[in-house]
């Protein structure tokens, strides 16, 4: 077949992609990532007070639901020179870490799973040797026999329903599901499993923040104070509960996590040599022992790697005006300077300016702007970003656990470094680093009990929170590392106000479309990257690639013809 | 084999090995969560046993995913009964295996195989400014909406942007976004705001128009009573705080730590209507001013232009200026009088919320 294949929607992502690849023959040959959802927020953030801009950025995704107001309040403190107490840090840090291992296993399981473990062959499972699979794994009390013949039972019923709900029309029984019943079945089991843990954990967020999704953050600090003598504040009762649910969290990434991902990963050792793409990693670097301006003690490093050399390791600064620039050559917007030049985010630009086909479309035009994100670029390079870049990073940067565990992983799957350089390596990168995370919230727990405990119970700095205390101008940067990748926010705030607002987010970086140069972004050099479909109406294969970014966006696929004739419209057969 | 196709949801159950008493005890959880008095377990309990699950129909506008993350976030009933036992999710971006036109077709199917007996649920706004601001599948928000709410029974819409326009609608409304309501005027719209809903609102909701087939008694701006009937300044526990005027007069002063009342700080609770306050989040773990920050007022059409979220409210700002003004004057002047209305809620809810136990219901059913 040649032709251009659509797939759109893309599901199991946050947001709405659509993606369009060039076949040639049954192999991906060009692809193009399209972001078709706009809403302007930027635009919207002009002239308001800076310290409520962390709300409205927030609400650029509501499952990575908090490192959009994290980067926002800290871009207001990076402009105001706004220092934040070591108790706050603390907090911010346990949040951000809660968010990493919750959106982790729930891409895991409820996102990405269902490309390696085929739902419909799980029925065919034997639960006691079920059980034998799951009790050589490790040491997780849900794996009885009993159990899983209850899952089995509960799956059997519900498929005999003939209401198959969110599990209709997949590609069960492709060829490529190659998992054998047992563990299809097991992994089933740990999807609904992890559906009651991630209920749990997010409370971590409810008690600093007062609710999840959505929690509250403050300029200059955390709004939940400290103060073990009152009912109404940080207690030994609330302290427990965070405890709790460290402690809950730790157990299913050791015992379930990690173990399901290396059993999973170990029938698919094919997709350790393709979907690696661009062989360009970006990390900005996140969570401080200290405060944000001393980079040397964060727990993830900065920088960038290029062509896969880990070893050198380039510095980026986010406020040099010529290392981060954003193109709009391929997207839908217009620049006052003219649509090929680049800009740096301090002086950005979000002006709309819908140029694709009218709706309803057939095809997008690719040699035209063709989707809603933007193209940014490290000193003209395409940048990967995400858990693989700091995996990579870390390692590259000689930290000790990292090696350690990614030579395990390697180990256990018998598969070398350069293993992950590819579409299971970014999947597996993201078990790894929870790994990490989860261990690293156990002593910045331990941290802030002793910090507490010798007497300092602040959480806010008041001194430059009334807006009088400002300079006339100033502008300022604030990043973090958000579960998908590199995220930064660009202030630039004039009379108390904000003058302009830039957000170059992770799946900015991996989901743009060319640059103007030509240049592919993470996702279509992934796609373009030994992607051959064993059945091009159920192409599962694109899915698998895609799903291993975690895109945060709403996406759709689309595969063309290259004189733009054939179009080839997806049928599910099933 | 049994005829699938027309099992009930009470057969169902009973063939998944629930119990009797498990089922009641779900329907009891519910009936509480809809503040509905016991007598009502037994008549969920009929109504749920005859069901076939009902086709619902999730459609993703200009959203972030926060309302689909806050239902997954549901306690009781949880996402995985909701989904295995009661309802039958036939479309949804982010949960359904299928993507492209699998995707497309289970969307199709159900609308076709449940014609006119369909929900469809909407997350986020629909921009009217161009069509290309937001498509799936080719196709723009408003085609879909159209398409899919035509043969529906009713639509829900989920979150403030949904309900009210939300985010993409607040100043300058880059993208033109609209509401649900502005679309769909010939069918029932049932408005679930909050951004987002709390997770048990969103599933309480459901249940209520499931389990009764009817709306629930829905208030001025379409949102149901059960849920949005009270300010969440009128449930606050810091209330009696305001009411003997000592507030935080800065974020970890001594006011702040005992949990004094959050006013002077912004908090949006006298002019909010939503359940925060007595359903709280996350199983009731906390709820935003337990944690110490004020009310955003994220329920409230347009909040997001009601000048500012520190600013206490005193100052009223943009189109929310009568509403402020009406909060403005219930403050310390009318304390008593809205204390009087407040106490007289809390006997009427203690009045519906007498305790009853699985074994008073085994015996009545």
């Amino acid at each position: 077949m040649s032709g251009r294949l659509v797939i759109d929607p893309i599901t199991r992502i946050e947001g709405h992609l659509r993606i369009e690849a060039q076949m040639e023959g049954n192999r991906v040959g060009q692809a193009y990532s399209s972001g078709t959802m706009v809403r302007g927020i930027e635009t919207i953030l002009k002239g308001r007070d800076p310290r409520d801009a962390w709300a409205f950025a927030q609400r650029i995704c509501g499952v990575c639901t908090l490192v959009h107001g994290m980067a926002s309040i800290r871009a207001v403190e990076n402009a105001l020179n706004y220092e934040i107490p070591k108790n706050a840090q603390l907090i911010r840090n346990l949040m951000i870490g809660a968010q990493y291992i919750h959106d982790h296993v729930m891409h895991f399981y409820h996102l990405h799973a269902l490309d390696w473990v085929d739902v419909v062959s799980a029925l065919k499972a034997d639960p006691k040797a079920t059980s034998e699979l799951a009790q050589s794994l490790g040491s997780w009390p849900n794996s009885s026999p009993g159990y899983f013949s209850d899952t089995r039972k509960r799956l059997a019923n519900f498929v005999e329903s003939g209401q198959l709900g969110i599990f209709a029309n997949g590609y069960w029984g492709h060829e490529q599901y190659k998992l054998p019943p047992e563990a299809n079945l097991m992994a089933v089991a740990h999807y609904l499993e992890a559906l009651v843990w991630q209920r749990d954990v997010v409370k971590l967020h409810t008690i600093f923040g007062g609710k999840n999704p959505h929690p509250n953050f403050l300029v200059g600090g955390v709004a939940s104070p400290i103060d073990l003598n009152s009912d109404s504040a940080i207690n030994a009762k609330r302290l427990s509960q965070i405890q709790d649910v460290i402690t809950t969290m730790r157990q299913f990434v050791d015992q379930v996590y990690l173990p399901d991902t290396l059993a999973i990963a170990s029938f698919y050792k094919d997709w350790f040599k393709r979907g690696e793409g661009l062989g360009n990693f970006l990390c900005y670097g996140d969570l401080p022992a200290v405060s944000m301006n001393e980079p040397s003690g964060f727990l993830f490093p900065a920088g960038v790697i290029l062509d896969r050399d880990l070893s050198r390791v380039h510095e980026i600064d986010v406020h040099d005006k010529a290392q981060i620039q954003e193109y709009v050559a391929h997207s839908w917007y217009e620049y006052g300077a003219g649509k090929s030049t680049a800009l740096h985010p301090y002086d950005g630009e979000t002006n709309l300016d819908y140029t694709g086909p009218e709706p309803p479309f057939e095809h997008l035009v690719v040699e035209d702007p063709y989707s809603w994100i933007k193209s940014p670029r490290w000193r003209d390079k395409a940048m990967e970003v995400g858990p693989l870049s700091r995996v990579l990073m870390m390692y590259a940067n000689g930290h000790e656990p990292t090696r350690e565990l990614a030579g395990f992983a390697l180990k256990q799957l018998e598969l070398p470094i350069d293993a992950l350089f590819s579409t299971l390596g970014r999947t597996a990168a993201r078990t790894l680093e929870s790994k990490l995370l989860a261990d690293a919230m156990q002593s910045w727990f331990d941290d802030l009990l002793a910090n507490i405990k010798s007497g300092d119970t602040r959480t806010f700095n008041e001194l430059l929170w009334e807006p009088s205390t400002w300079p006339d101008r100033c502008q300022g940067a604030g990043f973090t590392e958000a579960p998908r990748g590199a995220l930064g926010h660009w202030i630039v705030i004039e009379n108390r106000k904000i003058a302009n607002y830039q957000a170059i987010v992770p799946s900015t970086w991996n989901a743009g479309p060319r640059d103007a140069s030509g240049q592919p972004g993470a996702y279509e050099a992934a796609l373009q990257d030994e992607h051959t479909l064993a059945d091009s109406s159920q192409p599962l294969e694109i899915l698998r690639t895609i799903h291993s970014f975690d895109p945060c966006i709403a996406c759709a696929v689309h595969l063309s013809d290259e004189d733009g004739e054939e179009l080839l419209r997806i049928q599910i057969t099933q | 084999m049994v005829d699938t196709k027309t099992k009930t949801l009470g057969e169902i159950l009973r063939h998944s090995g629930v119990s009797r008493r498990g089922f009641l005890k779900f329907c009891t959880a519910t009936a509480s969560m809809m503040a509905l008095p016991p007598g009502m377990v037994p008549a969920i309990a009929a109504a749920l046993d005859k069901a076939r699950r009902p086709s619902v129909i999730w459609l993703s506008f200009q959203e972030c995913t926060g309302c689909t993350e806050s239902l997954t976030r549901s306690h009781s009933p949880s996402l995985e009964n909701l989904i295995f036992d009661h309802i039958s999710l036939d479309y949804h971006h982010t949960l359904q295996v299928a993507s492209g036109d699998a995707a497309e077709a289970a969307r199709e199917e159900a609308m076709h195989a449940n014609a006119g007996s369909y929900l469809v649920v909407v997350d986020g706004s629909i921009p009217l400014g161009n069509p290309g601001y937001s498509t799936t599948a080719g196709f723009s928000n408003l085609q879909i909406l159209e398409e899919t709410a035509a043969g529906a029974a009713a639509v829900i819409a989920v979150g403030t942007c949904a309900a009210f326009g939300g985010l993409p609608k607040a100043d300058p409304n880059p993208t033109g976004a609209v509401s649900v309501r502005d679309i769909v005027t010939d069918k029932p719209v049932i408005n679930v705001s909050g951004c987002p809903p709390i997770p048990v609102v969103i599933t309480g909701v459901l249940a209520h128009y499931l389990t009764f087939g009817t709306l629930p008694e829905l208030d001025q701006y379409g949102r149901p009573k059960a849920f949005y009937g009270t300010s969440i300044h009128d449930r606050c526990y810091r209330r009696p705080f305001y009411d003997k005027g000592l507030f935080a007069s800065t974020f970890d002063d001594e006011g702040a730590r005992s949990g004094w009342c959050l006013y002077k700080l912004g908090c949006k609770g006298p002019m909010t209507y939503n359940a925060c306050a007595t359903a709280k989040w996350n199983e009731g773990t906390s709820w935003p001013v337990e944690s110490g920050h004020g009310c955003l007022g994220c329920s409230q059409p347009d909040f997001w232009d009601a000048g500012g979220f520190y600013n206490a409210l005193s100052i009223p700002v943009g189109e929310l200026s009568r509403t402020v003004s009406y909060a403005t004057a219930a403050g310390l002047g009318l304390g008593a009088v809205a204390a009087g209305i407040n106490h007289r809620s809390k006997v009427e809810a203690n009045r519906r919320h007498g305790e009853v136990t699985v074994d008073d219901l085994e015996k009545t059913s």
